[in-house]
């Protein structure tokens, strides 16, 4: 009979978390390889979105908008949307996991729950991210001038985007056992969160309990800076900028787009904490 | 060094207390047996010495490792494989251990031939990249035994191994972990509630309602209780039982346990006063063992569930 060689696991090193880290997201991209249909079927609702809601709607606001498309406005908006939706379908591989118990070969190992949970979220962002590029393809059919630096900021928006979106989702579901619980869940955060974000409308002129909660909603600060990026390399008059992508103000001051993503980022990372802390807790 | 050392340990959930004040040692390279019925604490009592649970009272050591204070040194000695099937279904089998080797950080070198390794001794190598979901019971159950080895830990737990296969596929289950204890340098905790699969372990303890009522080679185990079992049916079990000093009622029957059954029972039918309608003898086993240390047998526990108040006994499911 061969004997077998011993192994000798080292002691826990960051070497070794971020091994870890790398593992839980590899697997996630196979699994989402493996499953191209949902991938590309995730497409349907920003296709619906832009070119039916838009279009159809673009009959009715003809005017409103000036010299713009409503199509070109809502997409920056859209393409949120569609990241939110991603995002927060990523998070809930989680509760698929726990579910089938795969969940479990994972805490039980020798790496810090931090490494597992941050395995996840980079995976929802980097998911979520990837369909963002099949999103802003569809740019090209609605007149956004899609420079490759437009491109690259964009992308790095929706990363950025999607990392405290999957967090949000982590957060949301530490707790869920069932994936029944967690679609009627994530119903009553995904379209309200959309809703209210200043996606698929203006800021300008909202009525004051609407204009509170779109300041309120952390998805509002993401959907400004896409917005402001697009209209950056749009050649429009000042008062159509003015009421299509007016400044998000807090009292009368104007916040700046890096003020906004830093509000993500500080979001984000403190959703991540707490996604950490709810895996962290032992029986 | 003992592989596990428990002392004092107890463990609550509210007012449920699943285990209550547990002490025992396995000993390094034993293959070691934890019985009871559903509901006793075995799984509460093995969750806690793999870091998943966190007693109430008491300590223990897995490894020579505090299971409270150095949680990841005993993570990095054990190998565990649960109840319920914890496969990546999607992957394939070698995906998945895989992913075990990145998780636990074994040096890159050693994951390719330990992997085949451990996918030949369980019969699965021709399978590895076949993705999980196409294998039967049997053999996902052998994949988590070879996924738990990997890492070559020293304890491997074994939480019911062989609960919800058929009998032959559990037959072959235990062949592998007969083969695995000849191979492999390890020490085996694992928790059935088949009395016959106990008799494969050096060690059994025997656990009911959150305490340990037995521990000792099946053998003396057996020895303890008497040589032979007689199990009669009569007219008046009542009456029976009050003139056989001894003597347990089960759902069999009266049992009687003496030292040689086949010269007692001729004596029974003269001296009983009582008829007797039927009359059978059996060699203890371990289900006999276990009659004589809970005063049921594990299938009345199994059917009737524990005898406690109806809010008790569905607390008691939490294990």
């Amino acid at each position: 009979m061969t004997t077998i060689a011993a192994v000798a696991i080292p002691r826990r090193s960051i070497t070794l978390d971020l091994r870890a880290v790398k593992i839980v997201m590899q697997r996630d991209l196979i699994r989402t390889y493996q499953d191209r249909t949902r991938f590309v079927s995730a497409l349907v609702q920003p296709l619906l979105f832009l070119f039916v809601l838009g279009s159809g709607l673009s009959s009715l606001t003809k005017g409103s908008t000036g010299p713009i498309d409503l199509r070109t406005f809502m997409y920056p908006g859209i393409l949120a949307t569609s990241t939110l939706f991603t995002a927060m379908f990523s998070a809930m591989s989680i509760v698929w996991d726990r579910e089938f118990g795969f969940l479990r070969e994972m805490l039980v190992a020798p790496v810090r729950r931090s490494s597992i949970i941050l395995g996840k979220a980079l995976s929802g962002a980097t998911i979520a991210t990837l369909q963002g590029v099949l999103v802003l393809l569809l740019g090209f059919f609605v007149n956004v001038p899609l420079t490759p630096g437009l491109a690259v900021q964009l992308l790095a928006e929706v990363f950025l985007l999607s990392f405290t979106l999957t967090s949000l989702g982590l957060a949301i579901v530490s707790r869920i056992t069932q994936v029944q619980t967690v679609m009627g869940l994530m119903q009553v955060f995904l379209l309200p969160l959309s809703f209210l974000s200043g996606a698929l409308y203006p800021l300008s002129n909202l009525p004051t309990w609407l204009g509170i909660v779109v300041r309120l909603n952390p998805l509002t600060y993401a959907v400004h800076p896409i917005r402001t990026a697009v209209f950056d390399r749009l050649t429009l008059p000042d008062s159509v900028r003015a009421q299509l992508n007016p400044a998000i103000t807090w009292f009368g001051w104007s916040v700046p787009t890096a003020v906004q993503l830093l509000l993500v980022a500080t979001i984000g990372l403190t959703l991540f904490v707490v996604a950490v802390a709810q895996f962290q807790k032992v029986e | 060094m003992n592989a596990v050392e428990v002392r004092g340990l107890t463990k609550s959930y509210g007012a449920v207390e699943a285990v209550r004040g547990v002490d025992f040692d396995v000993r390094t390279g034993e293959t070691f047996g934890f019985l009871g019925p559903n509901g006793a604490g075995k799984s509460t009592t093995i969750k806690i010495l793999c870091t998943l649970a966190k007693a109430t009272g008491g300590s223990a050591s897995v490894a020579g490792f505090d299971v409270q204070g150095q949680r990841d040194d005993v993570r990095r000695h054990i190998g565990l494989v649960f109840q319920d099937t914890t496969l990546d279904t999607y992957l394939s089998a070698e995906m998945n251990l895989r992913f075990h080797a990145e998780l636990y950080g074994m040096p890159r070198e050693s994951v390719q031939p330990r992997l085949q390794q451990v996918l030949e001794m369980v019969g699965l190598w021709e399978r590895r990249a076949s993705k999980v979901l196409t294998f039967s019971g049997g053999m996902k159950r052998r994949l988590e035994i070879a996924r738990g080895l990997m890492h070559s830990p020293r304890v491997l737990f074994l939480d019911e191994p062989t609960v919800g296969l058929d009998p032959q596929t559990r037959a072959s289950i235990w062949d592998y972990i007969e083969r695995l204890r000849k191979e492999e340098d390890i020490t085996i905790f694992l928790t059935t509630h088949y009395m016959d699969e106990a008799e494969h372990c050096d060690r059994i303890a025997i656990m009911d309602e959150g305490k340990l009522v037995a521990l000792d080679t099946p053998a003396a185990l057996k020895a303890s209780v008497g040589t032979d079992r007689v199990t009669i049916r009569t007219d008046d079990d009542d009456e029976a039982l009050v003139r056989l000093p001894g003597a347990i009622r089960t759902s069999e029957g009266v049992v009687i346990n003496v030292e040689d059954g086949e010269a007692y029972v001729p004596q029974l039918f003269e001296s009983l006063g009582v008829p007797i309608t039927n009359v059978s003898i059996s060699r203890p086993s371990l289900d006999d063992v276990f009659l004589s240390y809970t005063g049921r047998t594990i299938r009345d526990t199994e059917s009737a569930g524990p005898q406690l108040p109806p809010f008790m006994a569905a607390g008691r499911g939490h294990r």
